[in-house]
Protein backbone atom coordinates (compact mmCIF):
# COMPACT_ATOMS: atom_id res chain seq x y z
CA UNK A 1 0.00 0.00 0.00
CA UNK A 2 2.76 2.41 0.99
CA UNK A 3 4.83 1.42 -2.02
CA UNK A 4 1.82 2.08 -4.19
CA UNK A 5 1.41 5.57 -2.73
CA UNK A 6 5.09 6.28 -3.32
CA UNK A 7 4.85 5.21 -6.95
CA UNK A 8 1.84 7.44 -7.40
CA UNK A 9 3.76 10.28 -5.78
CA UNK A 10 6.58 9.81 -8.28
CA UNK A 11 4.26 9.90 -11.25
CA UNK A 12 2.31 12.88 -9.98
CA UNK A 13 5.50 14.79 -9.13
CA UNK A 14 7.01 14.21 -12.54
CA UNK A 15 3.79 15.01 -14.37
CA UNK A 16 3.46 18.31 -12.51
CA UNK A 17 7.05 19.20 -13.30
CA UNK A 18 6.92 18.16 -16.93
CA UNK A 19 5.56 21.39 -18.51
CA UNK A 20 8.01 23.65 -16.69
CA UNK A 21 10.93 21.35 -17.42
CA UNK A 22 10.14 21.25 -21.13
CA UNK A 23 10.43 25.04 -21.29
CA UNK A 24 13.40 25.18 -18.96
CA UNK A 25 15.34 22.68 -21.04
CA UNK A 26 14.25 24.15 -24.36
CA UNK A 27 15.33 27.72 -23.57
CA UNK A 28 18.03 27.40 -20.91
CA UNK A 29 19.77 24.07 -20.54
CA UNK A 30 19.81 22.75 -24.09
CA UNK A 31 20.83 26.16 -25.53
CA UNK A 32 23.63 26.33 -22.98
CA UNK A 33 24.94 22.97 -24.15
CA UNK A 34 24.53 23.75 -27.87
CA UNK A 35 26.30 27.06 -27.32
CA UNK A 36 29.29 25.10 -26.06
CA UNK A 37 29.11 22.67 -29.00
CA UNK A 38 28.75 25.45 -31.58
CA UNK A 39 31.78 27.24 -30.22
CA UNK A 40 33.88 24.41 -31.74
CA UNK A 41 32.34 24.84 -35.20
CA UNK A 42 32.56 27.49 -37.91
CA UNK A 43 29.65 29.81 -38.67
CA UNK A 44 27.43 28.25 -41.36
CA UNK A 45 27.01 30.55 -44.36
CA UNK A 46 24.62 30.07 -47.26
CA UNK A 47 25.34 26.68 -48.79
CA UNK A 48 28.47 26.13 -46.67
CA UNK A 49 27.43 24.22 -43.54
CA UNK A 50 29.17 24.54 -40.19
CA UNK A 51 32.30 22.43 -39.90
CA UNK A 52 34.33 21.33 -36.92
CA UNK A 53 37.27 23.66 -36.37
CA UNK A 54 38.36 22.67 -32.87
CA UNK A 55 39.63 25.53 -30.78
CA UNK A 56 39.98 28.04 -33.65
CA UNK A 57 37.19 30.25 -32.29
CA UNK A 58 38.85 30.33 -28.88
CA UNK A 59 42.17 31.19 -30.48
CA UNK A 60 40.47 34.01 -32.30
CA UNK A 61 38.91 35.20 -29.05
CA UNK A 62 42.26 35.26 -27.26
CA UNK A 63 43.77 37.24 -30.13
CA UNK A 64 40.79 39.58 -30.42
CA UNK A 65 41.70 42.98 -28.97
CA UNK A 66 38.01 43.99 -28.85
CA UNK A 67 37.22 40.99 -26.64
CA UNK A 68 39.86 42.02 -24.12
CA UNK A 69 38.68 45.58 -24.29
CA UNK A 70 35.03 44.74 -23.55
CA UNK A 71 36.12 42.34 -20.80
CA UNK A 72 38.19 45.11 -19.25
CA UNK A 73 35.28 47.53 -19.68
CA UNK A 74 32.98 45.06 -17.97
CA UNK A 75 35.39 44.78 -15.06
CA UNK A 76 35.45 48.57 -14.72
CA UNK A 77 31.71 48.70 -15.05
CA UNK A 78 31.37 46.17 -12.20
CA UNK A 79 33.91 47.97 -10.01
CA UNK A 80 32.26 51.30 -10.77
CA UNK A 81 28.66 50.26 -10.21
CA UNK A 82 28.58 47.55 -7.51
CA UNK A 83 30.30 49.16 -4.48
CA UNK A 84 28.71 52.55 -5.10
CA UNK A 85 25.17 51.31 -5.63
CA UNK A 86 25.34 48.86 -2.69
CA UNK A 87 26.77 51.51 -0.34
CA UNK A 88 24.15 54.02 -1.48
CA UNK A 89 21.47 51.38 -1.02
CA UNK A 90 22.50 50.82 2.62
CA UNK A 91 22.58 54.55 3.35
CA UNK A 92 19.20 55.07 1.67
CA UNK A 93 17.67 52.18 3.61
CA UNK A 94 19.01 53.49 6.92
CA UNK A 95 17.55 56.90 6.18
CA UNK A 96 14.08 55.82 5.15
CA UNK A 97 13.91 53.30 7.98
CA UNK A 98 14.19 56.08 10.56
CA UNK A 99 11.69 58.74 11.47
CA UNK A 100 12.38 61.34 8.83
CA UNK A 101 10.41 64.37 7.73
CA UNK A 102 8.71 63.53 4.41
CA UNK A 103 9.85 59.93 4.57
CA UNK A 104 7.38 58.56 2.07
CA UNK A 105 8.45 61.12 -0.55
CA UNK A 106 12.12 60.31 0.01
CA UNK A 107 11.46 56.58 -0.22
CA UNK A 108 9.47 57.05 -3.41
CA UNK A 109 12.20 59.23 -4.91
CA UNK A 110 14.84 56.55 -4.34
CA UNK A 111 12.72 53.74 -5.68
CA UNK A 112 11.13 55.38 -8.75
CA UNK A 113 14.06 54.77 -11.18
CA UNK A 114 13.61 51.03 -10.59
CA UNK A 115 10.17 51.11 -12.18
CA UNK A 116 11.33 52.89 -15.35
CA UNK A 117 12.53 50.93 -18.39
CA UNK A 118 16.27 51.28 -18.90
CA UNK A 119 15.56 52.49 -22.42
CA UNK A 120 13.43 55.34 -21.07
CA UNK A 121 16.07 56.14 -18.46
CA UNK A 122 18.71 56.35 -21.18
CA UNK A 123 16.53 58.75 -23.17
CA UNK A 124 16.28 61.10 -20.23
CA UNK A 125 19.99 61.01 -19.44
CA UNK A 126 20.87 61.49 -23.08
CA UNK A 127 19.83 65.10 -22.76
CA UNK A 128 21.93 65.63 -19.62
CA UNK A 129 25.01 64.54 -21.51
CA UNK A 130 24.34 66.53 -24.70
CA UNK A 131 27.41 68.68 -25.46
CA UNK A 132 26.90 72.41 -24.94
CA UNK A 133 23.15 72.20 -24.58
CA UNK A 134 22.80 69.48 -21.92
CA UNK A 135 22.25 69.99 -18.23
CA UNK A 136 25.78 69.01 -17.14
CA UNK A 137 27.39 71.43 -19.53
CA UNK A 138 25.00 74.18 -18.54
CA UNK A 139 25.83 73.67 -14.87
CA UNK A 140 29.60 73.38 -15.27
CA UNK A 141 29.57 76.25 -17.75
CA UNK A 142 27.57 78.44 -15.41
CA UNK A 143 29.49 77.60 -12.23
CA UNK A 144 33.05 77.21 -13.48
CA UNK A 145 32.92 78.61 -17.01
CA UNK A 146 34.02 75.24 -18.43
CA UNK A 147 33.74 74.74 -22.20
CA UNK A 148 31.28 72.23 -23.66
CA UNK A 149 32.35 68.63 -23.25
CA UNK A 150 31.13 65.55 -25.07
CA UNK A 151 30.82 63.03 -22.23
CA UNK A 152 29.39 60.24 -24.39
CA UNK A 153 31.59 60.89 -27.42
CA UNK A 154 34.85 60.89 -25.50
CA UNK A 155 36.49 57.46 -24.97
CA UNK A 156 37.76 58.56 -21.56
CA UNK A 157 34.35 59.45 -20.14
CA UNK A 158 31.80 57.35 -22.10
CA UNK A 159 31.92 54.32 -19.80
CA UNK A 160 31.79 56.48 -16.68
CA UNK A 161 28.74 58.25 -18.03
CA UNK A 162 27.06 54.84 -18.42
CA UNK A 163 28.13 53.86 -14.89
CA UNK A 164 26.45 56.96 -13.44
CA UNK A 165 23.16 56.10 -15.15
CA UNK A 166 23.35 52.50 -13.92
CA UNK A 167 24.01 53.50 -10.31
CA UNK A 168 21.07 55.90 -10.43
CA UNK A 169 18.86 53.11 -11.74
CA UNK A 170 19.99 50.34 -9.38
CA UNK A 171 20.63 51.84 -5.94
CA UNK A 172 16.93 52.21 -5.10
CA UNK A 173 16.23 48.63 -6.10
CA UNK A 174 18.87 47.27 -3.72
CA UNK A 175 17.61 49.67 -1.04
CA UNK A 176 14.35 47.71 -0.85
CA UNK A 177 16.15 44.52 0.17
CA UNK A 178 18.11 46.34 2.85
CA UNK A 179 14.94 47.97 4.09
CA UNK A 180 13.34 44.56 4.49
CA UNK A 181 16.41 43.30 6.36
CA UNK A 182 16.54 46.35 8.63
CA UNK A 183 12.94 45.90 9.63
CA UNK A 184 13.69 42.33 10.65
CA UNK A 185 16.41 43.40 13.12
CA UNK A 186 14.98 43.46 16.66
CA UNK A 187 14.88 46.97 18.16
CA UNK A 188 15.93 45.54 21.53
CA UNK A 189 19.47 44.94 20.24
CA UNK A 190 19.89 48.59 19.36
CA UNK A 191 18.33 49.76 22.61
CA UNK A 192 20.60 47.52 24.65
CA UNK A 193 23.64 48.95 22.89
CA UNK A 194 22.40 52.50 23.48
CA UNK A 195 22.06 51.83 27.20
CA UNK A 196 25.65 50.62 27.18
CA UNK A 197 26.52 54.00 25.71
CA UNK A 198 27.29 52.99 22.13
CA UNK A 199 27.08 55.76 19.53
CA UNK A 200 25.33 55.54 16.17
CA UNK A 201 28.56 54.69 14.38
CA UNK A 202 29.40 51.83 16.74
CA UNK A 203 25.88 50.47 16.55
CA UNK A 204 26.06 50.45 12.77
CA UNK A 205 29.42 48.72 12.45
CA UNK A 206 29.03 46.31 15.36
CA UNK A 207 25.34 45.38 15.14
CA UNK A 208 23.49 46.51 12.04
CA UNK A 209 26.14 45.89 9.40
CA UNK A 210 27.01 42.31 10.48
CA UNK A 211 23.31 41.45 10.64
CA UNK A 212 22.88 42.79 7.11
CA UNK A 213 25.52 40.42 5.74
CA UNK A 214 23.09 37.80 4.29
CA UNK A 215 21.32 40.64 2.46
CA UNK A 216 24.64 41.97 1.23
CA UNK A 217 25.45 38.54 -0.17
CA UNK A 218 22.11 38.40 -1.93
CA UNK A 219 22.41 41.94 -3.26
CA UNK A 220 26.00 41.43 -4.41
CA UNK A 221 25.18 38.27 -6.32
CA UNK A 222 22.37 40.18 -8.02
CA UNK A 223 24.60 43.18 -8.70
CA UNK A 224 27.29 41.01 -10.27
CA UNK A 225 24.78 39.26 -12.52
CA UNK A 226 23.31 42.65 -13.43
CA UNK A 227 26.70 44.09 -14.32
CA UNK A 228 26.92 41.49 -17.07
CA UNK A 229 23.31 41.73 -18.09
CA UNK A 230 22.38 45.43 -18.13
CA UNK A 231 23.23 46.68 -21.59
CA UNK A 232 19.96 48.28 -22.75
CA UNK A 233 21.06 51.87 -22.12
CA UNK A 234 24.22 51.38 -24.18
CA UNK A 235 22.03 51.03 -27.28
CA UNK A 236 20.64 54.54 -26.78
CA UNK A 237 23.52 56.37 -25.16
CA UNK A 238 26.65 55.33 -27.05
CA UNK A 239 26.00 52.22 -29.16
CA UNK A 240 29.17 50.83 -27.63
CA UNK A 241 31.30 53.66 -28.96
CA UNK A 242 33.45 55.59 -29.35
CA UNK A 243 35.84 52.86 -30.54
CA UNK A 244 34.22 50.26 -28.20
CA UNK A 245 35.08 52.39 -25.18
CA UNK A 246 31.67 51.74 -23.61
CA UNK A 247 30.85 48.28 -25.00
CA UNK A 248 30.28 45.51 -22.47
CA UNK A 249 30.57 41.76 -23.02
CA UNK A 250 26.88 41.07 -23.63
CA UNK A 251 26.64 44.05 -25.99
CA UNK A 252 29.64 42.71 -27.92
CA UNK A 253 27.98 39.28 -28.15
CA UNK A 254 24.90 40.98 -29.62
CA UNK A 255 27.05 42.89 -32.12
CA UNK A 256 29.03 39.84 -33.24
CA UNK A 257 25.98 37.59 -33.55
CA UNK A 258 23.30 39.95 -34.85
CA UNK A 259 25.17 42.74 -36.64
CA UNK A 260 28.02 40.74 -38.18
CA UNK A 261 26.12 37.40 -38.13
CA UNK A 262 29.14 35.51 -36.82
CA UNK A 263 27.03 33.18 -34.72
CA UNK A 264 29.80 30.65 -33.98
CA UNK A 265 32.10 33.33 -32.63
CA UNK A 266 29.12 34.74 -30.71
CA UNK A 267 28.67 31.31 -29.14
CA UNK A 268 32.34 31.28 -28.13
CA UNK A 269 31.98 34.67 -26.45
CA UNK A 270 28.83 33.42 -24.72
CA UNK A 271 30.77 30.46 -23.32
CA UNK A 272 33.32 32.91 -21.95
CA UNK A 273 30.52 34.90 -20.31
CA UNK A 274 28.92 31.77 -18.82
CA UNK A 275 32.25 30.57 -17.41
CA UNK A 276 32.89 34.00 -15.95
CA UNK A 277 29.44 34.18 -14.35
CA UNK A 278 29.71 30.74 -12.75
CA UNK A 279 33.20 31.43 -11.42
CA UNK A 280 32.00 34.68 -9.90
CA UNK A 281 28.93 33.05 -8.37
CA UNK A 282 30.96 30.22 -6.85
CA UNK A 283 33.69 32.56 -5.65
CA UNK A 284 31.24 34.98 -4.09
CA UNK A 285 29.37 32.22 -2.37
CA UNK A 286 32.47 30.80 -0.71
CA UNK A 287 33.94 34.21 0.09
CA UNK A 288 30.81 35.51 1.76
CA UNK A 289 29.61 32.26 3.26
CA UNK A 290 32.44 32.28 5.79
CA UNK A 291 31.73 35.82 6.87
CA UNK A 292 27.96 35.79 6.87
CA UNK A 293 26.28 35.30 10.23
CA UNK A 294 23.04 33.49 9.75
CA UNK A 295 20.60 33.59 12.58
CA UNK B 1 25.05 61.68 23.76
CA UNK B 2 23.71 65.17 24.48
CA UNK B 3 20.37 66.39 23.21
CA UNK B 4 21.82 69.23 21.12
CA UNK B 5 24.28 67.10 19.20
CA UNK B 6 21.57 64.50 18.70
CA UNK B 7 19.32 67.13 17.19
CA UNK B 8 22.14 68.38 14.98
CA UNK B 9 22.80 64.83 13.90
CA UNK B 10 19.17 64.31 13.00
CA UNK B 11 18.99 67.57 11.04
CA UNK B 12 22.11 66.69 9.10
CA UNK B 13 20.72 63.27 8.22
CA UNK B 14 17.38 64.68 7.14
CA UNK B 15 19.14 67.27 5.01
CA UNK B 16 21.38 64.67 3.34
CA UNK B 17 18.48 62.26 2.76
CA UNK B 18 16.50 65.04 1.10
CA UNK B 19 19.43 66.22 -1.01
CA UNK B 20 19.92 62.71 -2.36
CA UNK B 21 16.17 62.31 -2.93
CA UNK B 22 16.05 65.53 -4.95
CA UNK B 23 19.06 64.44 -6.96
CA UNK B 24 17.27 61.16 -7.59
CA UNK B 25 14.02 62.71 -8.85
CA UNK B 26 15.80 65.38 -10.89
CA UNK B 27 16.05 63.36 -14.12
CA UNK B 28 12.39 62.41 -13.98
CA UNK B 29 11.32 65.93 -13.00
CA UNK B 30 13.26 67.26 -15.95
CA UNK B 31 11.56 64.80 -18.31
CA UNK B 32 8.16 65.87 -17.01
CA UNK B 33 9.08 69.53 -17.40
CA UNK B 34 10.13 69.28 -21.05
CA UNK B 35 7.29 66.96 -21.98
CA UNK B 36 4.68 69.47 -20.79
CA UNK B 37 6.29 72.63 -22.20
CA UNK B 38 6.89 73.88 -25.74
CA UNK B 39 10.25 73.01 -27.31
CA UNK B 40 11.57 76.52 -26.68
CA UNK B 41 11.69 75.78 -22.94
CA UNK B 42 13.68 72.54 -23.25
CA UNK B 43 16.60 73.98 -21.35
CA UNK B 44 15.09 77.21 -20.04
CA UNK B 45 13.43 76.73 -16.73
CA UNK B 46 10.99 79.56 -16.18
CA UNK B 47 8.30 79.18 -13.60
CA UNK B 48 5.51 80.56 -15.76
CA UNK B 49 6.39 78.93 -19.06
CA UNK B 50 3.21 77.94 -20.90
CA UNK B 51 2.01 74.38 -20.42
CA UNK B 52 1.13 72.22 -23.41
CA UNK B 53 0.10 68.70 -24.31
CA UNK B 54 1.23 69.12 -27.88
CA UNK B 55 4.42 67.07 -27.40
CA UNK B 56 2.36 64.04 -26.48
CA UNK B 57 0.12 64.29 -29.52
CA UNK B 58 3.16 64.83 -31.75
CA UNK B 59 4.85 61.73 -30.33
CA UNK B 60 1.64 59.72 -30.59
CA UNK B 61 1.30 60.66 -34.27
CA UNK B 62 4.96 60.13 -35.12
CA UNK B 63 5.02 56.43 -34.27
CA UNK B 64 2.42 53.66 -33.89
CA UNK B 65 2.45 53.80 -30.10
CA UNK B 66 -1.06 52.41 -29.78
CA UNK B 67 0.12 49.26 -31.50
CA UNK B 68 3.26 49.09 -29.35
CA UNK B 69 1.17 49.37 -26.19
CA UNK B 70 -1.18 46.64 -27.34
CA UNK B 71 1.82 44.39 -28.11
CA UNK B 72 3.36 44.98 -24.70
CA UNK B 73 0.03 44.37 -23.02
CA UNK B 74 -0.45 41.07 -24.84
CA UNK B 75 3.16 40.11 -24.13
CA UNK B 76 3.00 40.83 -20.42
CA UNK B 77 -0.33 39.03 -20.00
CA UNK B 78 0.89 36.01 -21.94
CA UNK B 79 4.07 35.72 -19.88
CA UNK B 80 2.25 36.18 -16.57
CA UNK B 81 -0.43 33.60 -17.36
CA UNK B 82 2.19 31.09 -18.51
CA UNK B 83 4.40 31.72 -15.51
CA UNK B 84 1.55 31.35 -13.03
CA UNK B 85 0.47 28.08 -14.58
CA UNK B 86 3.86 26.41 -15.03
CA UNK B 87 5.46 27.71 -11.85
CA UNK B 88 2.47 26.71 -9.69
CA UNK B 89 2.54 23.11 -10.91
CA UNK B 90 6.31 22.81 -10.60
CA UNK B 91 6.44 24.50 -7.18
CA UNK B 92 3.70 22.19 -5.89
CA UNK B 93 5.64 19.15 -7.11
CA UNK B 94 8.83 20.33 -5.37
CA UNK B 95 7.03 21.28 -2.16
CA UNK B 96 4.78 18.25 -1.61
CA UNK B 97 5.86 15.20 -3.59
CA UNK B 98 8.69 12.73 -2.99
CA UNK B 99 10.20 11.47 -6.21
CA UNK B 100 13.65 10.41 -7.37
CA UNK B 101 15.68 13.16 -9.02
CA UNK B 102 13.92 15.92 -7.11
CA UNK B 103 17.07 17.58 -5.82
CA UNK B 104 18.89 17.50 -9.14
CA UNK B 105 15.88 18.91 -10.96
CA UNK B 106 15.53 21.65 -8.38
CA UNK B 107 19.20 22.55 -8.82
CA UNK B 108 18.59 22.77 -12.58
CA UNK B 109 15.71 25.16 -11.91
CA UNK B 110 17.86 27.36 -9.69
CA UNK B 111 20.59 27.44 -12.32
CA UNK B 112 18.27 29.60 -14.39
CA UNK B 113 18.68 32.41 -11.84
CA UNK B 114 22.26 32.69 -13.05
CA UNK B 115 21.88 31.89 -16.74
CA UNK B 116 19.08 34.10 -18.00
CA UNK B 117 17.58 33.60 -21.46
CA UNK B 118 19.02 36.97 -22.60
CA UNK B 119 22.54 35.57 -22.30
CA UNK B 120 21.70 32.64 -24.58
CA UNK B 121 20.20 34.89 -27.25
CA UNK B 122 22.12 33.35 -30.17
CA UNK B 123 20.80 29.84 -29.54
CA UNK B 124 17.32 30.97 -28.55
CA UNK B 125 17.07 32.94 -31.78
CA UNK B 126 17.97 29.80 -33.74
CA UNK B 127 15.28 27.88 -31.85
CA UNK B 128 12.69 30.51 -32.72
CA UNK B 129 13.71 30.35 -36.37
CA UNK B 130 13.40 26.57 -36.26
CA UNK B 131 9.90 26.86 -34.77
CA UNK B 132 9.11 29.51 -37.39
CA UNK B 133 8.20 31.97 -34.65
CA UNK B 134 10.62 34.84 -35.37
CA UNK B 135 8.81 38.19 -35.28
CA UNK B 136 5.86 36.97 -33.23
CA UNK B 137 4.85 37.89 -29.70
CA UNK B 138 5.02 34.27 -28.43
CA UNK B 139 8.67 34.26 -29.49
CA UNK B 140 9.35 37.09 -27.04
CA UNK B 141 7.44 35.35 -24.26
CA UNK B 142 8.43 31.67 -24.49
CA UNK B 143 11.97 31.78 -23.05
CA UNK B 144 10.72 33.48 -19.88
CA UNK B 145 7.69 31.34 -19.08
CA UNK B 146 9.41 28.65 -17.00
CA UNK B 147 10.84 31.11 -14.51
CA UNK B 148 13.29 29.65 -12.00
CA UNK B 149 12.63 32.58 -9.72
CA UNK B 150 8.87 32.01 -9.81
CA UNK B 151 9.20 28.30 -9.07
CA UNK B 152 11.55 29.01 -6.18
CA UNK B 153 9.33 31.72 -4.69
CA UNK B 154 6.13 29.66 -4.88
CA UNK B 155 7.86 26.56 -3.53
CA UNK B 156 8.99 28.53 -0.48
CA UNK B 157 5.44 29.72 0.11
CA UNK B 158 3.87 26.30 -0.41
CA UNK B 159 6.29 24.73 2.06
CA UNK B 160 5.07 27.03 4.83
CA UNK B 161 1.49 25.75 4.43
CA UNK B 162 0.78 23.19 7.20
CA UNK B 163 0.43 19.62 5.99
CA UNK B 164 -2.62 19.10 8.24
CA UNK B 165 -4.70 21.36 5.99
CA UNK B 166 -3.62 19.31 3.04
CA UNK B 167 -4.54 16.01 4.72
CA UNK B 168 -7.89 17.29 5.93
CA UNK B 169 -8.85 18.16 2.38
CA UNK B 170 -7.65 14.79 1.15
CA UNK B 171 -9.82 12.98 3.70
CA UNK B 172 -12.80 14.92 2.44
CA UNK B 173 -12.12 13.33 -0.90
CA UNK B 174 -10.33 16.10 -2.80
CA UNK B 175 -7.80 15.03 -5.44
CA UNK B 176 -4.30 16.48 -5.22
CA UNK B 177 -5.14 19.00 -7.92
CA UNK B 178 -8.25 19.92 -5.93
CA UNK B 179 -6.07 20.50 -2.88
CA UNK B 180 -3.73 22.67 -4.92
CA UNK B 181 -6.64 24.71 -6.24
CA UNK B 182 -8.66 25.02 -2.99
CA UNK B 183 -5.94 25.17 -0.33
CA UNK B 184 -2.54 26.12 -1.71
CA UNK B 185 -3.33 28.75 -4.33
CA UNK B 186 -5.72 30.79 -2.12
CA UNK B 187 -3.22 30.78 0.76
CA UNK B 188 -0.39 31.90 -1.54
CA UNK B 189 -2.28 34.94 -2.88
CA UNK B 190 0.18 37.53 -1.51
CA UNK B 191 3.06 35.71 -3.17
CA UNK B 192 1.20 35.64 -6.47
CA UNK B 193 0.58 39.39 -6.19
CA UNK B 194 4.22 40.11 -5.37
CA UNK B 195 5.55 37.88 -8.11
CA UNK B 196 3.01 39.28 -10.58
CA UNK B 197 4.12 42.86 -9.96
CA UNK B 198 7.80 41.99 -10.31
CA UNK B 199 7.16 39.98 -13.45
CA UNK B 200 4.96 42.60 -15.13
CA UNK B 201 7.39 45.45 -14.47
CA UNK B 202 10.35 43.34 -15.59
CA UNK B 203 8.81 42.30 -18.88
CA UNK B 204 7.25 45.68 -19.57
CA UNK B 205 10.79 47.07 -19.36
CA UNK B 206 12.65 44.26 -21.15
CA UNK B 207 14.50 45.31 -24.29
CA UNK B 208 17.36 43.20 -25.64
CA UNK B 209 15.57 39.95 -26.46
CA UNK B 210 12.49 41.67 -27.98
CA UNK B 211 14.86 43.81 -30.06
CA UNK B 212 16.49 40.69 -31.49
CA UNK B 213 13.41 38.60 -32.13
CA UNK B 214 11.02 41.24 -33.52
CA UNK B 215 11.32 43.35 -36.63
CA UNK B 216 7.90 44.68 -37.48
CA UNK B 217 5.41 47.12 -36.01
CA UNK B 218 2.89 44.32 -35.42
CA UNK B 219 5.08 42.62 -32.82
CA UNK B 220 7.37 45.28 -31.32
CA UNK B 221 6.81 46.12 -27.64
CA UNK B 222 6.98 49.72 -26.39
CA UNK B 223 10.63 49.58 -25.33
CA UNK B 224 11.82 48.59 -28.80
CA UNK B 225 9.42 51.08 -30.38
CA UNK B 226 10.76 53.84 -28.17
CA UNK B 227 14.38 53.04 -29.00
CA UNK B 228 13.63 53.32 -32.72
CA UNK B 229 11.68 56.50 -32.17
CA UNK B 230 14.47 58.24 -30.32
CA UNK B 231 17.40 57.03 -32.43
CA UNK B 232 19.98 59.80 -32.47
CA UNK B 233 19.67 60.68 -36.16
CA UNK B 234 15.88 60.82 -36.34
CA UNK B 235 15.92 64.61 -35.79
CA UNK B 236 12.99 64.70 -33.38
CA UNK B 237 12.85 67.41 -30.72
CA UNK B 238 13.82 66.61 -27.15
CA UNK B 239 10.47 67.62 -25.81
CA UNK B 240 8.73 65.12 -28.10
CA UNK B 241 11.20 62.36 -27.21
CA UNK B 242 10.60 63.05 -23.53
CA UNK B 243 6.85 62.94 -24.04
CA UNK B 244 7.22 59.55 -25.71
CA UNK B 245 9.52 58.39 -22.93
CA UNK B 246 6.98 59.35 -20.28
CA UNK B 247 4.19 57.73 -22.24
CA UNK B 248 5.95 54.37 -22.46
CA UNK B 249 6.82 54.28 -18.79
CA UNK B 250 3.58 56.01 -17.82
CA UNK B 251 1.36 53.03 -17.04
CA UNK B 252 3.96 51.52 -14.71
CA UNK B 253 4.70 54.90 -13.11
CA UNK B 254 1.03 55.58 -12.44
CA UNK B 255 0.53 52.07 -11.08
CA UNK B 256 3.57 52.64 -8.90
CA UNK B 257 2.29 55.96 -7.55
CA UNK B 258 -1.12 54.47 -6.80
CA UNK B 259 0.09 51.24 -5.24
CA UNK B 260 3.38 52.51 -3.87
CA UNK B 261 3.15 50.60 -0.62
CA UNK B 262 2.17 47.31 -2.24
CA UNK B 263 4.81 47.76 -4.92
CA UNK B 264 7.61 48.29 -2.44
CA UNK B 265 6.40 45.50 -0.19
CA UNK B 266 6.09 43.11 -3.10
CA UNK B 267 9.67 43.79 -4.15
CA UNK B 268 10.70 43.23 -0.54
CA UNK B 269 8.81 39.97 -0.30
CA UNK B 270 10.19 38.84 -3.62
CA UNK B 271 13.70 39.41 -2.35
CA UNK B 272 13.49 37.53 0.90
CA UNK B 273 14.84 34.03 0.54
Amino acid sequence: MRAFKLKRDWINGWLLLLPALVFLFAFTHIPAVTTLINSFFSTPRGRRPAKFIGLDNYERMINDPVFWKVLWNNLWFAIGTIPVSVALAIVMALWVNEKLAGRSFVRMAYFTPTVLPLIAVANIWMFFYTPGFGLFDQITGFLFGWPASNYLGNPDTALNAIIVVTVWKEAGFFMIFYLAALQAIPVSLKEAAQIEGAGRWTIFWRITFPLLMPTTLFVCVNAVINSFRLVDHIFILTDGGPDNASALLLFYIYEVAFRFWETAYGATLTVALLVLLSLLAIGQFFFFDRKVHYK
Amino acid sequence: MTGASDLFDRLLNTFAAWALALLWVLPLAYAVWTAFHPAAYEARFELFAPLTLENFSKAWDAAPFARYFLNTFILVTMILAGQFFLCTLAAFAFARFEFPGRNILFALVLLQLLVMPDILMVENYKTMRLLNLVDTIPAIALPYIASGFGIFLLRQTFMTIPKELDEAARIEGASFLGVLWKVYIPLAKPTYLAYGLVSVSHHWNNFLWPLIVTNSVETRPVTVGLSIFSAIDSGIEWSVINAATLMTSGPLLIAFLLFQRQFVQSFMRAGIK
